[in-house]
């Protein structure tokens, strides 16, 4: 196959936009989860408020912490691959993205076992079966953090890729890659900063 | 529905179905109106296409040449049928508006759908299966749900349709206009047996609606029945008068304003009753303990529309708006 | 050397990047998913040839029409044009050498016939019985039938669609040749760039609900189940902030092949260029707001009611600018009569009387009574069937010459043409008296005063079916003995028309020359010689 001369000429925008394009599909996807649970918040108001009261605050912002730093450290690994003098350094901070993901994994496990000794995975043995709403909103809570999860995993391998590539030099662990990844990377980020109020700070105050 | 009914209203088949309700003309003007208008356009465009085609076909002798844009054309056939349009738009709303103002003196009827039959109860407690009887020229009110899937509640005679949603009442009214007998179908798909969840509405004068409705009907009336059940499933245990636990007063209660622990306020309507047996922990009346326990499980459709019914009937005389 | 003779084995095609060879895996797939929709439709009317039921079992009845409008939504009706012809035709209509993401565009046919394969499966295994709109809690908690595997197969046929949105976005916007502007482009193209704007906007809305329905079906999570304290009604609204953006998928493509047949046979350029561009935006973005109105006796509120009826009516305008603009193009024009034009004026026709009687449905009264009758059923295959499948017929006609490098038999072509388009009428028309009178939809059996114009139904699709039927043997016949074509037969301006018939694999020898306006027919200047 002559792939060479059927191909288009890849430019850096090509990929960049295209990645712009499917963070608009997943933000409307993660959309339609919004939806379901903006309706279940309206419904249940009381026991959308107490399920709210039995997550982890602490874990959740922590976390939060870990996301936001990764997110930065990102941008400044692409930031690296602008002077050849500093490329070395994208590598190094990717690896650190990567690893700062890992964290953030590590902690929403330890959230998922304390909820699971808790007795909050819905079920027969749910343990605030009797309040309106709250099994619904764990549903909506372990779908959303779950698929969220799902997408954290796929930027961790994209992102150990692309830091195994450029440690060694690859091409194809040029900067239009690194970039369209950061962007992945921020997306994956601002889906969680929508998250953390609506599972974390619901009715915290009462 | 029997071979024999059947048999009738199939003989009554006409072109266009027949219309025997008050909503029916309207719609059925609506309807003219907009077959002109809609047949004129689409004949227009088809009679163009045509004409043009044969006039300017290749060979033929006649001028031709590339047009230069005409904005007034343009925006000439963008607006006038915006304009148009608005006009459509507004005579359906507004008949459509109607459908929501349910006359106060309509005559209740509650109505439950399973897969795949009409449950039917009258106020009196008269209880039909897929037929539902009912007087001349007197608004009728249906208060429909379901107790499975959706199914929808058609009357083509009546131009009037409405979905009945499990978990929710909603409602229909009509006034016949037409006696008779007419189709009712299940319009919504509800599973194997959707296209056999037919009945019958029927239309009788009112004195011989009175009659038939006295008929054979051994039953307490709804509100009676509902108030049987109120007592036999511990409502009245904590809501009754003397009760000593704190349980607001459910007299006169639908029509109410009613204020919530969470700080909003609404009108208590048949959704909201529903709600407060079934789901108690969803709104909170302001001023009490969440004690009240689901009765989920424990009470039909049917008995909830009794207790609808007992609840209503015990609105303050004095003309209380309901 | 042509793209078709560029590696002749199984493997080089099912390894293909080259967006053309992929056109082709996708027109062999979707072809043979019209034909199993088309064999579940005859057997929909046999069935209601007489009124009671005593072809098929209730069940069987139920199952078939899903699998009918799961089949022909999901697997024919909105890949057929963009994913045939729009990945065929946007690179050479650009000037461009292929899609920008070529392995992807891979990937998405791939996609699409695992969820294919996933539907045809769970059909296979006993079917599914919710119809194509899987309304909860019949779909959740009542059906006994397939309907998680089926959500599966619609969850990944839709990664197709995004994917393929996705390549032609990027494509339109990054790969045009220098002096291809915007205004430039042929309303082909903007088409499938409004469509794909709305594949990736509305599809990813549509997945998650899929999801939804099936963690429902399997934990009950109650979303949508009121036993549980859910909403059946929200199902509702996301899958018609899907489906109804989905109903442009379905027709915005099948504008721009009209839009591309009728200037070139009327010889003249398309009349208001722009105002054609516009619509088609304006089509695309008005779309997203009026899914309401597949709910107005669905007890939704009466305030949102009068917003989607409103909406209803705006979003029509600009399909009548689209429908007087084909109509003012004809006008002074030098008119021939080929299979893709008359294809074409068929559309015109027909898309006009659905898109009509959209308006009574939109009318808020007059829903109340037409509302889930024959009247709906007629309305959307007059636009699907009438519009987008004519168009899609009228698209294969006029590049198939560029396709295949060859000729098929006008005559035959202009027959079966003609054929489907009076079996069409022969079928549908019936059905909105039907609708009128109060026949409901989805009813296996129903009372005998129907029975005439049911009937009259049945007969007409005997007919349409033949006029399908036709195509497979003159086109069969064209691609063994049909005569060489030219490089551009019908002397149209498009730059696809401007490389060989058919395409190298990398579409151009030398670049392809932009003229200095889109469409630049003139009735009054010769045409050579039909082929
Ligand atoms: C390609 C598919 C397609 C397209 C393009 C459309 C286009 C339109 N549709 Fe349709 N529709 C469907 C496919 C489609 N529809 C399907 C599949 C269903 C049923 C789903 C199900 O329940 O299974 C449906 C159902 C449906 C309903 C719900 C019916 C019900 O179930 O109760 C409504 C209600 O408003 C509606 C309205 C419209 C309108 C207003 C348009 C408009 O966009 C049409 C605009 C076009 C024109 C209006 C014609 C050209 C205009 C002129 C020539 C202008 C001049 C006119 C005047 C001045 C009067 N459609
Ligand atoms: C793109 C979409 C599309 C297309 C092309 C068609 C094409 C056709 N459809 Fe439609 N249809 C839908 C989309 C479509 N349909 C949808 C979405 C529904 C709603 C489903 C639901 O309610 O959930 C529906 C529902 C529907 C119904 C209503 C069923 C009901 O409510 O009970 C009917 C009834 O007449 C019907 C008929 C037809 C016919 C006769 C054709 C013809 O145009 C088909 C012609 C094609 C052929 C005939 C193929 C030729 C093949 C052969 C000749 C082989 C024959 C072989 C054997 C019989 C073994 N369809
Ligand atoms: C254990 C006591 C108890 C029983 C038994 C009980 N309720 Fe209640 N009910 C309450 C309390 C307390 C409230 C107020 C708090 C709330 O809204 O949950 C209430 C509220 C209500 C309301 C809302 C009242 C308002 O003013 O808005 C309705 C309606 C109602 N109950 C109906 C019923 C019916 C019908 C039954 C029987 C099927 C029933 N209740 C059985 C204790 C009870
Ligand atoms: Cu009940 Cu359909
Ligand atoms: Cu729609």
């Amino acid at each position: 196959m002559n792939r060479a001369v059927a191909g288009p000429t890849p430019s850096p925008e090509l990929g960049q936009l295209g990645m712009w394009i499917f963070l608009g599909t997943e933000l409307l996807f993660f959309g339609g989860l919004l939806v379901a649970y903006l309706f279940g918040r309206v419904h249940w108001p009381q026991g959308f408020g107490a399920a709210s009261r039995h997550t982890d605050v602490v874990l959740g912002t922590i976390n939060t912490g870990v996301l936001l730093t990764s997110s930065a450290v990102v941008a400044f690994g692409l930031a690296c691959t602008e002077h050849l003098a500093h490329r070395r350094w994208t590598g190094r901070l990717l690896w650190l993205t990567a690893a700062l993901g890992m964290v953030f994994l590590a902690i929403k496990g330890i959230e998922y076992r304390k909820e699971w000794h808790e007795h909050l995975f819905p079920g027969p043995a749910f343990a605030l079966a009797d309040v309106g709403g709250a099994e619904l909103f764990f549903w909506l809570y372990f779908v959303m953090t779950g698929l969220h999860a799902l997408h954290l995993v796929i930027g961790i391998s994209g992102v150990a890729a692309l830091a195994w590539g450029a440690g060694r030099g690859r091409p194809w662990a040029a900067a239009r890659h690194v970039e369209a990844m950061a962007l992945y990377w921020h997306f994956v980020d601002v889906v969680w900063i929508f998250l953390y109020p609506l599972i974390y700070l619901v009715e915290r105050h009462s | 529905m029997n071979g024999d009914t059947d048999a009738r209203l199939s003989a009554n088949f006409r072109l266009l179905a027949e219309s025997a309700s008050t909503v029916a003309q309207d719609a059925d003007l609506l309807f003219t109106a907009m077959l002109i208008l809609c047949g004129v356009v689409a004949l227009g465009v088809c009679i163009a296409v045509v004409f043009f085609a044969v006039r300017y076909r290749q060979g033929a002798r006649v001028a031709r040449g590339n047009v230069e844009r005409h904005l007034g054309l343009e925006l000439g056939w963008t607006l006038v049928p915006l304009a148009l349009f608005i006009v459509l738009f507004a005579w359906g709303a507004h008949g459509f508006v109607r459908l929501y103002r349910v006359p106060p003196d309509a005559l209740p009827v509650y109505v439950v759908a399973k897969q795949w039959m009409w449950k039917l109860q009258h106020r009196n407690g008269k209880r039909e299966i897929n037929e539902l009887h009912v007087p001349l020229g007197q608004p009728v009110h249906l208060l429909m749900t379901s107790q499975d899937a959706i199914h929808s509640f058609y009357v083509p005679a009546f131009r009037l349709k409405q979905d009945l949603v499990p978990g929710r009442y909603t409602g229909l009214w009509f006034t016949a206009t037409q006696l008779g007998e007419f189709r009712l179908f299940c319009a919504e798909y509800c599973g194997t047996e959707h296209s056999q969840m037919l009945g019958r509405v029927v239309v009788m004068n009112p004195g011989e609606y009175a009659r038939w409705l006295g008929s054979g009907n051994e039953q307490p009336s709804l509100a009676q029945y509902g108030f049987a059940r109120f007592r036999q499933l511990g409502c009245s245990g904590c809501h009754a008068a003397g009760s000593t636990v704190h349980a607001p007063a459910l007299e006169g209660l639908i029509g109410r304003t009613v204020h919530l622990q969470d700080g909003r306020s609404l009108v208590a309507d048949e959704n909201y009753v529903r709600d407060a047996i079934l789901l108690p922990k969803k709104d909170v009346v302001a001023g009490f303990e969440p004690v009240m326990p689901s009765f989920a499980g424990q009470v039909s459709e049917e008995d909830i529309q009794a207790l609808i019914a007992y609840l209503r009937s015990t609105a303050q005389p004095a003309g209380a708006p309901r | 050397m042509s793209y078709l003779e560029d590696g002749m084995t199984l493997r080089s095609w099912l390894t293909t990047t080259d967006h053309k060879r992929i056109a082709i895996l996708y027109a062999i797939s979707i072809t043979a998913f019209f034909f199993v929709g088309g064999a579940a439709a005859t057997l929909i009317r046999l069935e209601l040839a007489t009124p009671v039921g005593d072809l098929v079992s209730h069940e069987t009845y139920n199952k078939l029409f899903t699998a009918h409008g799961v089949i022909m939504v999901w697997l024919f009706l909105i890949p057929s044009i963009p994913s045939v012809l729009g990945n065929f035709l946007i690179p050479l209509m650009i000037g461009a050498r292929d899609l920008a993401f070529p392995r992807l565009n891979l990937l998405s046919w791939y996609l699409y016939m695992a969820g294919g394969l996933i539907i045809l499966a769970a059909l296979a295994l006993g079917g599914v019985d919710t119809g194509w709109t899987f309304y909860t809690p019949y779909a959740s908690m009542f059906s006994n039938s397939w309907v998680a595997v089926t959500l599966v197969g619609v969850f990944v046929t839709g990664f197709s669609s995004i994917l393929t949105g996705l390549n032609f976005i990027v494509t339109i916007h990054m790969l045009r040749t220098p002096g291809m502007g915007w205004f430039k482009l042929p309303l082909f193209v903007w088409a499938h760039y409004a469509t794909s704007v709305i594949l990736v906007l509305a599809t990813p809305v549509l997945a998650i609900t899929a999801l939804l329905v099936t963690a429902e079906r399997l934990f009950q999570i109650g979303v949508f189940d009121p036993a549980h304290g859910g909403d059946p009604l929200l199902f509702q609204h996301l899958f018609w902030f899907y489906s109804h953006p989905a109903v442009y998928i379905m027709i915005l493509p099948a504008m721009g092949v009209v839009s591309e047949i009728v200037p070139c046979f009327a010889r003249k350029r398309i009349f208001g260029y722009r105002f054609m561009a516009y619509a088609i935006l304006g089509i695309a973005s008005i779309g997203f707001l009026v899914w309401g109105h597949h709910m107005f006796v669905a007890g939704q509120s009466l305030a949102a009611s009068m917003v989607f009826s409103l909406l209803s009516f705006v979003v029509a305008i600009p399909s009548a600018i689209k429908v007087f603009n084909w109509t003012a193009t004809l006008y002074k024009g030098s008119i021939r009569f080929d299979a893709p034009m008359l294809y074409a004026l068929g559309f015109i026709g027909l898309f006009t009387i659905g898109g009509l009687t959209g308006l009574f449905l939109a009318s808020l009264s007059l829903d109340v009574h037409l509302s889930d009758t024959y009247f709906v059923v007629s309305h959307f295959h007059y636009i699907m069937v009438g519009g987008s499948v004519m168009a899609y017929f009228g698209a294969l006609h006029f590049w198939w010459p560029k396709v295949t490098g060859r000729m098929y038999s006008d005559i035959w072509a202009r027959i079966a043409a003609v054929l489907i388009f009076l079996g069409f009428n022969f079928t549908f028309f019936p059905q909105y008296i039907l609708g009128v009178q109060g026949m409901p939809r989805r009813y296996h059996a129903y009372p005998a005063e129907f029975q005439v114009l049911h009937l009259m139904s049945s007969a007409g699709a005997v007919v349409l079916a033949l006029g399908y039927l036709l195509p497979l043997f003159y086109f069969a016949w064209s691609l063994r003995a049909g005569r060489a074509a030219a490089d551009n037969p019908f002397d149209a301006t498009g730059l696809e028309w401007q490389t060989a018939s058919p395409p190298p694999t990398h579409n151009f020898d030398s670049p392809p020359s932009v003229p200095g306006q889109v469409y630049d027919y003139d009735p009054g200047r010769p045409v050579r010689a039909a082929p």
